[in-house]
This record gives C-alpha cells, structure tokens and sequence, in this order.
C-alpha cells in the first residue's frame, strides 16, 4: 500500500482535533500553548502535503512563515506565563478568574 | 533559469515609514532616560503623520507590488487612514495615562506602530499568506500591549487570554488556509476568483470548510459571537488606552481582509456563505447587546457594546454587494470616533489603580463637571445611534441598505438590537444626571493631549453625524474600485 495525499490529511485532521480537543480540556498553560503549537503543525503538514501533491512550492514557503511566526507565539507566550507564575505562583488557566462578569 | 520577481518597493512607503519610525522610538528610548521619555510620544506622531501624507499620495492608484500579494487601491489606503487615526488617538489619549500609571516607556508606542504596520499590510494583502502575516505582525504586539501593566495581575492575565485565545484561532486560519490552497492550488485573491468563476458548478466541500476556517480565525479578531469570550476579560484587564486601540483598529483590521475576502476574492460563492454570515451577525449583536444590559464596570460594557456594534457591521457585510460594504466602512468609521471618545472619556474620569471603574461612580458628575458629563452624554447618544450623531447616520445606512437587498428579517432584528442598546447607554447618561453623588469623589484634571483626542472624537462624532454627505463620497471613491473587475 502506497503513501496517497488522503493518509497525510487525515493524519493532520486527526494531529488538529488533539490539539483543538487539548486547548479546550486541558488546564494548564503550557500544555494549552503546546497543544496550539500541535493545531499549527497539523496545518504545516496539510500544507506540505498538498504542496508535494501539487509539485507547488507555495505551501512549503508557507510553512516557513508559519514556523516562524509559531515561534514568536511561543516566546510570548512562554513570557507572559512567567510573568503570571511570578505575581500568581500557579499556571493553572482556571486560576486566571479575577474578572468575571 | 530563474526570474526575478517584480518588487515595487513603492507600493508599502507609509509602512516603511511606519516601520523605521518604530525603530526610532526604540533607538530613542534607548538614550533618553527616566522622567524626560515625554518627546519619545512627538517622534511616533511625526511618523504617523508623514504616514499619513504618503498614504494621501498614493490615492487614486491601483497598483500591486510583490508579485501581486500587495495591492493599493483606494479601499486598502482608506483602512490605512483609520488605523492611522486610530493610532493617533491612541498616541494622544496614552500620555497622559502613562504618566499616570507609570508606565511610560518607548516599548508602548513601538507596539502601537508595529501593530499598525500589520494592519496595513493586511488591509492591502492581496493574497492569503501575505493576510496571514499582516494578521500575526499585528496581533503579537497586542498581546504584549494587553499585558503592559506588568505589576497588575489583572493586565497579565488579559495579556495570556488574549494570545492564547490569538494563537487558538490563528491555528483555524492556518488550517484554512491550507484548505484553499490544497483545492485551488493558489492563494492569490484573482486567481481564487478565476478558479471559482470557472468551475461554479460543483463547489469542492474542501472550499467551503476551508473558508469557514478562515472565517473563524477572522472572528476572532473582530470578536463575533461566539468567538468572543476573550474580549470582555481582556478590555478590562487591559490598560484603558490600549482598549481603546483594540476597540478601533484591531476590528477595522479583520473587517478590511473580511470584506475583501468574502465580498471580492470569494464573491462567485458568496451566497453559500451569506447563511452562515446571517447566523454571525444575528448571534453577534444580540448576545453583545444582551449580556451589556447587565454589566457594572464601564470598560465591561464597552467590552460588549463593541461586540455588538462589531454585529451590526456583519449585517452590512452580509448583504455582500459594494452598497453593503459602503454602509459597513462609513459604520466603522463613526464607530472609530465614537468609542475613542467614550474610552478617552474614561481614561480622563478614572483615577491612579483604575480599581473602580463602575458607572455608579459616574453618579452626580453633571454637578460637578458639567461640561464632562454633556461630553460622554454625547458618546453615549451616538453609540445608542440616537441623532444627530454619526452612530444614528451609520445605523440607518447599515439597516437601510440591508432592507433594500432583501434581508428585511436581519434588518428588524438590528432595528431591536439597537432599541435594546439605548437602555445601558442612557444608563450611564441617568446615573451622570440624575443619581446623587458617588461616595469617592473623583477629581477631574483636564491633561492637554488627552483634550486633543476627546474633541477630536467629539467633532468626528458630531461632524459625521451633521454632515455625511462628505463623508459617504470619500467612502464611495474608495469602494468602488474594488468591486470593478467582477
């Protein structure tokens, strides 16, 4: 049996519900921004594999972009947590509730 | 053999301008020390001018640039004027608030320019990767503006809500994104609306989810129901200049790229998506509306206010034709001035903490401070859409345009959503004039540059509102180029 695009999609598809399914179970906010690093990289892989499909070079490009701007969330991301771990002593999302209507 | 692409530097000045100004007022920030930082303010209001001069010479062109992934028409250079407005007024309505707090820093205004820059490139991207990079260059400086009150564990968690909630949907995008290119194998606006037009017979599944997703990412941004769980928390937690900026600019932003989207690129599928825009729209403004009739913090129901304001632009964007797309710019327009006011209004009635911002401390201003209650009663009119201000010209154009394509139901439900916002905002005007005085006496000082940007506001708001003819013409020339090759 031979690699089709089909396998790489739904690879990615089911790579993308792990990580929607871990940015909405999930408390912690490390794990919350790994899981997001998770949906960015399941769309990497549809990209790529569309792009290998297609013998088009614009979707690997993308996924350059893509990676880099995943990086900077990631920086900031990791900053403001550590920011909040300071004044907080805890990541834990559900702790993040001094504003509730 | 490979041939060089066609770069026309021309086509992105008033971001280069932008751009260096940004590295300027870091390089500034770097020498100027402690309590003389003030003139680091006059450098991004420099720039923001001759950004401004540069966008006024490029109008009337209609060129691309880089391959085709950057346009300039008249539609992308009128989004580069709000958000440069927007930038303004959030230069001058930031000052003084600053000192205030003391926070003061070169970082603050070099995140507003930054963020400013993604906004153009985005309202002038002609293709899905160059919209996804301008949507991220933008974003990324507003999560750190969220969280710029460090100290305050309020402003942190705004900030980390905001990004993951940011990253969250830029991962739908993403994903979309991969879908349009996988099933047209292009991501070039013209092109899209080529391969669309030819095959419109048999529409791959894979099209639409795929715009459904880019849609969702947009959503986010411009905060439609039920993607906005992010915005009250944050607009509180926020520091209030920076909500105002992401009340105005942010969602100017995601309604360029969507309208340009949606009603141009996407336009021989529209009316499969005009359902789902419809169901948006309807859910944004009444959910927006409804849960504001209960909030007690101001900013809380500003937060709100903005979401249901963001529904009722949707109505004008899911009628889906220029006159549509009209109502909707010339909205957002009186939209910018209004709510600038309402926030520079409550930058200058708050005090050092901002722990207390419910309206019942606005309870007996009109004795105190008459003129400053007759000038958030002005606001709070024109966010109500009450005339003679602009938010009443904007609301009738949205709804009477909305009627005259056929969505009579969707214009009925904005007409109710509307009756329904007057209770909150006449709520601020009755306690202002009516209630006895607040036990904490607030103590109005009247800081220049936060002026400047209230009267402003206030004249956008009044001179929209008196005399849009101007204005309507102004927004026709820029629409009307867009829609001219379909």
């Amino acid at each position: 049996m031979s690699l089709g695009l089909a396998h790489f999609l739904v690879l990615s598809a089911v790579i993308f519900s792990i990580g929607v399914i871990g940015v909405i179970t999930r408390r912690n906010a490390i794990i919350v921004l790994m899981s997001i690093e998770l949906m960015l990289n399941a769309a990497n892989l549809a990209l790529v594999a569309f792009s290998a499909f297609r013998q088009d070079p614009d979707g690997q490009i993308f996924v350059f972009f893509v990676i880099a701007v995943a990086a900077a969330e990631a920086a900031v991301g990791l900053a403001l947590i550590m920011l909040l771990f300071r004044n907080r002593k805890s990541i834990n999302v559900d702790d993040f509730n001094l504003m509730k209507w | 053999m490979i041939s060089l692409p066609i770069i026309n530097f021309s086509v992105i000045y008033p971001e280069i301008i932008i751009l260096v100004t940004a590295i300027a007022v870091l390089i500034a920030d770097l020498f100027i020390k402690g309590d003389r930082r003030a003139p680091i303010s006059l450098i991004a209001l420099a720039g923001i001018i001759m950004a401004a001069f540069a966008i006024h010479a490029q109008w009337g062109a209609n060129v691309s640039g880089f391959s085709g992934a950057i346009i300039v028409d008249n539609y992308a250079l009128l989004f580069k004027y709000i958000f440069l407005v927007g930038a303004l007024l959030t230069l001058f309505l930031s000052v003084w608030y600053l000192q205030r707090e003391e926070l003061f820093s070169g970082e603050y205004f070099f995140f507003i320019l930054i963020s400013i820059v993604g906004m153009m490139i985005l309202s002038s991207s002609n293709e899905l990767i160059t919209a996804f990079l301008g949507l991220e260059i933008m974003s990324i400086p507003l999560y750190l503006l969220a969280g710029f009150d460090k100290g305050k564990l309020r402003s942190n968690e705004a900030a980390l809500k905001y990004l993951l909630m940011g990253a969250f949907a830029s991962g739908f995008l993403i994903y979309g994104i991969a879908f349009i290119y996988g099933s047209m194998g292009t991501t070039n606006f013209d092109e899209i609306v080529r391969a669309l037009s030819s095959d419109s017979l048999d529409t791959d599944p894979l099209i639409l989810i795929g715009i459904s997703m880019i849609v969702i990412g947009f959503a986010f941004k411009t905060a439609f129901v039920p993607f906005h769980s992010w915005v009250p928390d944050v607009y509180t937690g926020a520091p209030t200049p920076v909500t105002a900026f992401f009340s105005i600019a942010p969602k100017a932003a995601g309604f360029a790229i969507l309208f340009r989207l949606l009603t141009v690129a996407f336009s021989p599928i529209f009316v499969n998506l005009s359902t789902m825009l419809w169901v948006l729209a309807v859910l944004t403004m009444s959910v927006g509306n409804l849960i504001a009739l209960t909030q007690r913090n101001i900013k809380r129901m500003l937060a709100y206010s903005s979401i249901a304001h963001a529904g009722y632009i949707l109505v004008s964007l899911a009628i889906g034709t220029s006159k549509g797309t009209e109502a909707g710019l010339f909205y957002l327009l009186a939209y910018t001035a209004m709510n600038a006011g309402a926030f520079g209004m409550v930058i200058l009635l708050g005090h050092k903490g901002e722990d207390d911002l419910t309206i019942s401390s606005y309870g007996g201003l009109s004795r105190r401070h008459p003129v400053a209650a007759a000038t958030m009663s002005l606001f709070m009119f024109s966010l109500a859409g009450i005339p003679p201000t602009a938010g009443f010209i904007g609301k009738f154009n949205i709804f009477s345009n909305a009627i005259s394509a056929g969505f009579i139901w969707l214009a009925i439900i904005g007409v109710i959503n509307s009756v329904i916002s007057v209770y909150y905002y006449l709520r601020v005007i009755i306690t202002m004039y009516m209630k006895p005085e607040a036990d904490s006496v607030t103590t109005v000082t009247y800081p220049p540059s936060l002026l400047v940007a209230i009267i402003l506001a206030a004249w956008g708001t009044l001179h929209i509102g008196l005399f849009p003819n101007g204005w309507l013409l102004f927004i026709r020339e820029s629409v009307v180029g867009l829609y001219q090759a379909l």
